[in-house]
């Protein structure tokens, strides 16, 4: 498995939206990351419960959704349609309900290419249930069990990407976010996290093997969106937030030096660095997405998307229709814009994307850090180290100075208060060691053991 | 303010737990009622904590250090209180309800009811509703908080009012909710007594369902 050393894309004339130096390609001739930008539309149920008896009307949700989202996208002749299925935890701990959605869904965009020619493919997400276990148990037992079942069946079922939003630290990244704990929070993404995706993508990346599906990558959903949410609702400052996504990329990079091969998943904001580092496809999502969560960056999240996604749409009514319908022709609409943009030449794509760079990245350091420029040189700087918890250090360092730097020329408005907490967050970052061990053996001493069972990270509990 | 007080106050507002400490145990020696070493130092000083808050001046992190600070200080005063019969703002169970793993939003609303003076029986997240029941009862709580981040954990929501009306408690409790996907009609709808949108807004509504 290649372990990042440089850039798959160095030159910043090449970081562009719909194009990856590895495209991926899928039996149907649908190439993610190949010159065309595709919407990814996610969906999922309104308030209802799932269990035995209400099977019929999840069955019945879902096959309302894709079908009118198809027809939505053959009238709109959207050059393709990816669908992510993002299975609820019921439908995980439940494997087989999950997969047989997943039928449901393969079925309709099988009749739709067929009938219409439109080109289809389909992401399927199982839920990261080892969680239901407090604290969870990492690597055994039958949540675990269910969870693989769940790849497999899926896959079996006809998924195309398999991809997860792993939870794996998370037991002790949220305490550090909301304490505002640098060392925590390295702990939990460039320990922690890092070596739980080695194993759980060693075995998602076996499991696609098996079923000849692609494995796609994993999202620090549940770290930087975190964040990033809690800096919406001025809970966190906004540069903690901002450099806690640069402190994802480490460990989300764990996923494709195990095998996965993209499009990596909407949600993984960290995506950008990810296609810097690998040359593999991203799905990002941003304004279009509003439906689901608010964000700062909803036109720079454009900037070197190959799928743009909405994040997530529960199945209500809308005056204009149903809302993954809406939610669809909202995203056939953005992607018009990028691909007739990339038609007229690469200096017109490059016109737009810095629209999209500029409108965004003076506002927010979450934006900021998002500009392709900016992700080029910290992802640079990131993978000059050689492992995912000097890279994570490597990742609070930079970003800081980055972010007080573009403050300082002006690139960046900062408040005092916001700076006061770069301030804190470099004071912190430069008391963590330069020794793995040294840092693992003063973590531990401090680590609460009733959220964290140590020893599923092959720590000494 | 007491001049006794000062030192509790300022210690609060930031952060310094052992200096808290010492300062209840002055105000102590010196006399000072411990009702009024909770309202008018801890609380009040919490009060000011939460309005820096909402001026965006403190961040969660600021509050959680103020909070700890308040939390030793408290120990030191906790004997004292009880001995004097002084009550808690109020006594809240909270969870995340049963089939959802999310509770940043519930652990934050826990964290501001805890500096309000409420106490809190924090059941955690994918709690079933018998286990609000239990706790209800075992606890004598009065107010009930219920958090949920997805649209099919939501109905769990109604589920564990219902269990809190069968095992005879509903009466008893008032049911404040909140997450994501919960709306002010969904919350009468299911017969919740109150809806906060957030966590900063949810101590003023626990404090206005306790008084009612």
């Amino acid at each position: 498995m290649p372990q990042y050393q440089s850039l798959s894309i160095s030159n910043l004339n090449d970081f562009i939206y719909g194009r990856s130096p590895r495209p991926v390609r899928l039996k149907n001739g649908m190439e993610i990351g190949g010159g065309v930008v595709y919407p990814e539309l996610n969906f999922t149920l309104p308030d209802m419960i799932i269990d035995a008896t209400t099977l019929p009307e999840v069955r019945r949700q879902y096959t309302q959704m894709i079908r009118e989202a198809c027809n939505r996208a053959v009238e709109l002749r959207a050059p393709g349609l990816q669908v992510e299925f993002e299975l609820l935890p019921d439908q995980t701990l439940v494997p087989e309900w999950g997969a047989e959605v997943v039928r449901i869904l393969r079925d309709t965009l099988d009749e739709t290419q067929s009938r219409h020619g439109l080109k289809t493919a389909l992401r399927v997400t199982p839920n990261d249930i080892r969680e239901f276990t407090r604290p969870p148990l990492m690597r055994r037992g039958e949540y675990v069990e269910n969870m693989f079942r769940s790849f497999t069946l899926c896959a079996e079922a006809g998924a195309d990407f398999l991809s997860i939003e792993s939870t794996g630290g998370k037991e002790i990244h949220d305490d550090a976010i909301l304490n505002g704990d640098l060392a925590g929070a390295v702990f939990a993404l460039g320990i922690l996290a890092s070596r739980d995706m080695a194993y759980l993508w060693d075995n998602i990346v076996d499991i696609s093997r098996q079923y000849g599906v692609i494995p796609a990558g994993d999202t620090a959903c549940g770290f930087g969106n975190t964040a990033m949410v809690l800096a919406e609702g001025r809970f966190i400052p906004r540069v903690w937030a901002a450099v806690i996504r640069v402190m994802t990329v480490p460990r989300s990079l764990v996923a494709y030096e195990r095998g996965a091969q993209g499009p990596s998943k909407d949600c993984a904001y960290e995506g950008v660095y990810l296609k810097a580092i690998t040359g593999c496809p991203i799905a990002m999502e941003g304004a279009e997405a509003a439906c689901a969560h608010l964000s700062p960056v909803g036109n720079i999240s454009r900037a070197v998307a190959d799928l743009w996604s909405n994040e997530s749409v529960n199945n209500v009514k809308l005056l204009g229709g149903m809302a993954p319908t809406v939610s669809l022709e909202q995203l056939v609409y953005a992607t018009r814009v990028m691909n007739t943009a990339a038609s007229h030449g690469a200096e017109a794509a490059r016109s737009l994307q810095s629209w999209w760079v500029e409108s965004d990245s003076t506002y927010d350091p979450q934006a900021f850090i998002l500009r392709p420029n900016v992700a080029l040189d910290l992802a640079a700087e990131i993978i000059s180290e050689p492992t995912p918890y000097l890279r994570t250090r490597r990742a609070a360092i930079a970003a800081a100075e980055r972010l007080r730097k573009a403050n300082a020329e002006g690139q960046l408005s900062l408040s005092n208060i916001e700076l006061r907490w770069l301030d804190r967050i470099t004071r912190q970052a430069e008391q963590l060691p330069g020794d793995e061990e040294a840092f693992i053996d003063q973590m531990i001493k401090s680590v609460d053991t009733n959220k964290v069972r140590l020893e599923e990270y092959g720590l000494a509990g | 303010m007491d001049e006794s007080l000062k030192p509790i106050f300022d210690g609060i507002l930031e952060g310094q737990t052992s200096e808290v400490v010492s300062a209840v145990q002055n105000a102590l020696q010196q006399g000072v009622d411990p009702a009024v070493i909770l309202n008018d130092g801890m609380v009040a000083a919490m009060a000011e904590v939460g309005r820096l808050f909402e001026e965006g001046e403190y961040f969660v992190p600021e509050m959680l250090i103020a909070a700890r600070a308040m939390q030793a200080g408290l120990s030191v005063l906790k004997p004292r209180l009880a001995q004097e019969n002084v009550q808690a703002a109020g006594k809240v169970v909270a969870g995340t309800v049963k089939g959802d793993l999310h509770d940043i939003g519930k652990n934050l609303v826990c964290m501001m009811l805890e500096g309000a003076a409420f106490e809190i029986i924090d059941l955690g997240s994918d709690v079933p509703p018998e286990k609000f029941v239990e706790a209800v009862r075992e606890s004598g709580a009065n107010l009930v908080a219920l958090s949920a981040l997805l649209t099919t954990t939501m109905p769990n929501m109604q589920t564990t009012i219902e269990a809190l009306k069968a095992a005879g408690l509903r009466d008893q409790v008032k049911v404040m909710v909140g997450g994501a996907p919960i709306t002010e009609t969904f919350a009468r709808q299911i017969g919740a007594d109150g809806y906060s949108p957030d966590a900063s807004r949810a101590v003023a509504l626990a404090k206005s369902l306790v008084a009612a």
